[in-house]
């Protein structure tokens, strides 16, 4: 993956740069020497490593502040960082960069049950929210899979989902307010505890926006009631196709799961070496989770498995109680760290519409063979949110590139069938060169032009989200301005 | 010029000479001035999944025609957009993309979101007169900045939509309200908190103070209906008013009337909409001092009909939130600002937003904050 390279004459100040930024943080709190800022290399999409200048850890929005209000004078680009979960490489340094982590930001500021609201540090992360209101029967929803590591900053940075995202929407659905501070250290407050902006939409334009337009350092977050009771089915089918179809018929009953999450067979057999947790063994799995009343529950998965029965399933299984639910969600739960058992894997993230998952798994199957690379499927099936895993041996030479070939040849299908490059995991450097594939120039630069307006210089997380070569006459005078 | 693809709106607006007034079916009854560009001519349903529950339309497509074909599939747009014309006595065909562009939902975005967060793609004409696209047909995508949610709210200031995608829900199979009498602004704030806060998923959480109706609505499966009413009948039953039900039918008229502001419509006066956390409503409602108010969003959302020229911005002071001034006469709209200013940062941001987007300010000039 390129990267630019790094600034020389920015490089050449960093002795400078580290006691500007340690006359406004404690000295702990700035992270300059190679051994130690080395555990800011990489975040979850390690096959890139890069170790920044230095990494900064300010504690709240004054010192965040002034950390950019140096960075920018001095020109030094900035990457902010929550937990360093990205698997996009979201959190990618450059070797000239300050890294801005939020990790000890980690603060809950206000908890509002009246008004079903929390608001937080950034760096807190994403459980812990949750944790903070269930003692009193709330709850905060969007769950990605790492949600008991990774930050609020970075989930509002990748507009992050989850498993129950087709009920309660991802965190663009959940975030009513925002501090953040822009690239100048300007602070800059949107939204809050009612709803709706009153101009612009500019929360709907932060969030999502990979750390480039500004480091959101508080935020206020819608909190739900928890429902009564949540149980799952678990259905198996001899055919993909037929799979696709029931997800499809679901949907349209009327019926709105929480959750309707798919597994192929190689996702399967591998669980099942792995976790034993008694799956079918077949072509496709489905479970689907419903919420409410223990007699509301049991209603729903009757008209669930109605539709499902018309679709001649191999296994149908209603839970009955925890233990039942717990013993469906156990392969799911683990299927990552099953594939992973097997051998390396990447994780794609594309969106289709749901119509289109029979089409675009039998390409998948044939790409699999063409590419001699192993896939195994596993995703949310009722926004057609699909995380196909990829196996590769990172000891073989060769074999990242071609895992990386293969997997572009995934994304662009999905672009083909109407979808996207990615569900929730974000563009980072991972699927950044593959934008030309989904977006026109034009489309590229209304963007961009985003960029320019929040933060003019370009020294935001940059060499992210936008190709190299769109995003080369705005970087290039940036730094030619030194 | 009469608009009738998306070549023929990038030839107007690449064209134009001056200011263009965009608009849609030109219900909401803004006039800034300028040359009429109307979208009005780009209609039509270009797909329509019910198993993925997405359509596309053409940005003139009537609202009407939208709701109908999703009818014949049992689904409808879940934001329950209002329409406009009654209240503020305009005529004209609402068209959906004058419900995204200017993010209109109804009663139930408390439950289920507003019409930003139901809107997938776009298809618009920038100021310079390039073509973009943003967002697609499908539920999650986080690819690029979201220039949907940009778009949604813009009130053509941005661009003129050409094309939206957007999510639909299933129709329940009922729906029915609970009605508590006798409370008075405070007590029935409170009491939709309460519901709000219950696992019960609360759909529509209005108060009207004239009829002193605090109601309450559910919607889903039959049985699922009447056990939650049950259960809030349980729940708000020393709330301090009389407990009375509203069956689908009678729930059904409430909430329709409800949506479109429908008790400010015969009457004279100026409307304004304040979006607000809904535990500030009773006390913003106090210092705004209107001839009558009523409350939607559990209290988030305060209608007020006033006197004429009165500048409820002044009286409320600063608060969390925003006033909209909604109906009155042109002058007053314009002295005053349809609506709120912004704190000087966000400000800033927009007008630079506006300034990239349409280069040449000939976009609903003066209708969203100061132009640069």
């Amino acid at each position: 993956m390129e990267m630019p390279k790094p600034d020389k004459k920015v490089l050449s100040r960093k002795a400078r740069v580290v006691a500007r930024l340690q006359d406004v943080l404690p000295h702990s709190a700035v992270i300059h020497d190679e051994r130690e800022t080395r555990a800011y290399e990489c975040d979850a999409l390690t096959a890139y490593k890069c170790p920044p200048m230095v990494a900064v850890l300010p504690q709240d929005t004054k010192e965040v502040a002034a950390v950019l209000r140096i960075c920018h004078e001095e020109g030094v680009p900035v990457v902010p960082r929550g937990s360093g979960t990205s698997l996009a490489g979201g959190a990618l340094p450059t070797a000239d960069c300050v890294i801005l982590g939020v990790a000890r930001m980690n603060g809950v500021i206000e908890t509002d049950y009246e008004n079903r609201l929390i608001r937080v540090q950034t760096g807190r992360t994403n459980l812990s929210v949750t944790g903070a209101v269930e003692e009193d029967g709330f709850f905060y929803a969007p769950d990605p899979s790492s949600q008991l590591a990774c930050a609020i900053a970075g989930n509002i940075a990748m507009n992050s989902g989850g498993a129950h995202c087709l009920k309660y929407g991802v965190t663009t659905n959940n975030l009513m307010g925002v501090t953040m501070v822009m690239m100048d250290g300007e602070v800059v407050e949107v939204g809050g505890g009612h709803l709706d902006a009153g101009g612009l939409d500019l929360l709907g334009l932060i969030c999502g926006s990979e750390g480039q337009l500004g480091v959101v350092t508080e935020a206020t977050l819608r909190i739900l009631p928890k429902p009564e009771g949540a149980r799952p089915v678990l259905m198996g089918f001899d055919d993909n196709e037929v799979a696709g179809a029931c997800v499809s018929d679901i949907i349209k009953a009327g019926v709105l799961p929480v959750a309707i999450e798919f597994m192929d067979r190689p996702c399967i057999e591998a669980t099942e070496a792995f976790a034993k947790a008694g799956y079918p063994m077949c072509e496709a799995l489905l479970i689907v989770e419903v919420e409410g009343s223990e007699a509301e529950i049991d209603h729903q998965l009757s008209l669930i498995m109605e539709i499902a029965r018309r679709h001649n399933p191999v296994e149908l299984r209603e839970s009955k109680s925890a233990e039942e639910s717990a013993a469906i969600w156990l392969g799911r739960k683990s299927a990552f760290g099953a594939m992973g058992q097997i051998n390396d894997y990447m994780c794609l993230d594309g969106t289709i519409p749901v119509s289109s998952l029979p089409m675009v798994l039998r390409r998948i199957g044939e790409m699999s063979e063409e590419f001699g690379l192993k896939v195994g499927n596993v995703f949310h099936a009722g926004d057609g949110n699909m995380h196909p895993l990829i196996l590769f041996d990172a000891n073989k030479p060769g074999d990242l590139e071609l895992c990386e070939a293969f997997g572009a040849e995934i994304l662009k299908l999905c672009v083909e069938a109407g979808g996207c490059l990615t569900g929730e995991h974000g563009v980072g450097i991972e699927k950044r060169d593959l934008m030309h594939v989904q977006y026109a120039p034009a489309d590229l630069e209304a963007q961009m032009a985003v960029k320019d307006v929040f933060d003019p210089g370009w020294l935001l997380n940059p060499a992210k989200v936008f190709p190299l070569d769109a995003s080369e006459g705005r970087r290039a005078p940036a730094l030619a301005a030194e | 010029m009469d608009i009738k693809s998306e070549e023929d709106l990038v030839e107007a607006v690449r064209g134009a000479d001056g200011l263009l007034s965009v608009k849609g079916g030109g219900t909401r009854g803004f006039a800034p001035s300028g040359d009429p560009l109307s979208v009005a001519g780009l209609s039509g349903i270009t797909l329509y999944e019910p198993g993925a529950l997405t359509m596309v339309a053409q940005a003139g497509t009537p609202v009407a025609e939208i709701e109908a074909a999703l009818a014949k599939e049992n689904q409808r747009l879940a934001f329950e957009p209002m329409d406009h014309r009654s209240l503020l006595g305009t005529k004209g065909t609402p068209t959906i993309g004058g419900i995204f562009a200017a993010n209109v939902s109804g009663p139930r975005r408390i439950a289920v979101g507003a019409a930003r967060d139901f809107l997938l793609g776009v298809r618009f004409v920038d100021g310079a007169g390039a073509v973009v696209k943003n967002g697609g047909r499908v539920m999650k995508n986080v690819t690029g900045y979201d220039l949907v949610k940009l778009m949604a709210g813009s009130f053509g200031t941005l661009g003129v939509l050409s094309e939206v995608s957007f999510k639909v829900l299933p129709c329940p199979e009922t729906e029915a309200s609970l009605v508590v009498h006798g409370l008075d602004d405070a007590q029935a704030i409170a009491a939709l908190a309460r519901a709000m806060g219950s696992p019960f998923e609360v759909t529509g959480a209005a108060y009207d103070p004239a009829a002193q109706h605090c109601v309450i609505r559910i919607e889903g499966f039959e049985s699922s209906v009447s056990y939650r009413m049950q259960r809030l009948k349980e729940l708000l039953k020393n709330a301090g008013g009389d407990i009375a039900e509203w069956d689908a039918a009678a729930s059904a008229i409430f909430w329709a009337a409800q949506r479109d502001v429908a008790a400010f419509a015969e009457n004279a006066g100026d409307v304004w909409r304040v979006s607000c956390k809904p535990s500030d409503a009773p006390m913003l409602a106090a210092k705004a001092g209107a001839e009558a108010h009523c409350y939607d969003w559990a209290g988030g959302l305060i209608w007020l009909r006033t006197a004429t020229g009165t500048d409820v911005r002044a009286r409320l002071g600063v608060f969390g939130g925003h006033a909209t001034f909604m109906r009155g006469a042109e002058d007053m709209r314009k002295l005053q600002g349809v609506f709120q200013p912004e704190s000087a940062g966000v400000a800033r941001l927009t007008a630079g937003l506006r300034a990239r987007f349409d280069p040449r300010g000939i976009f609903n000039s003066g209708l969203m904050g100061a132009a640069l």
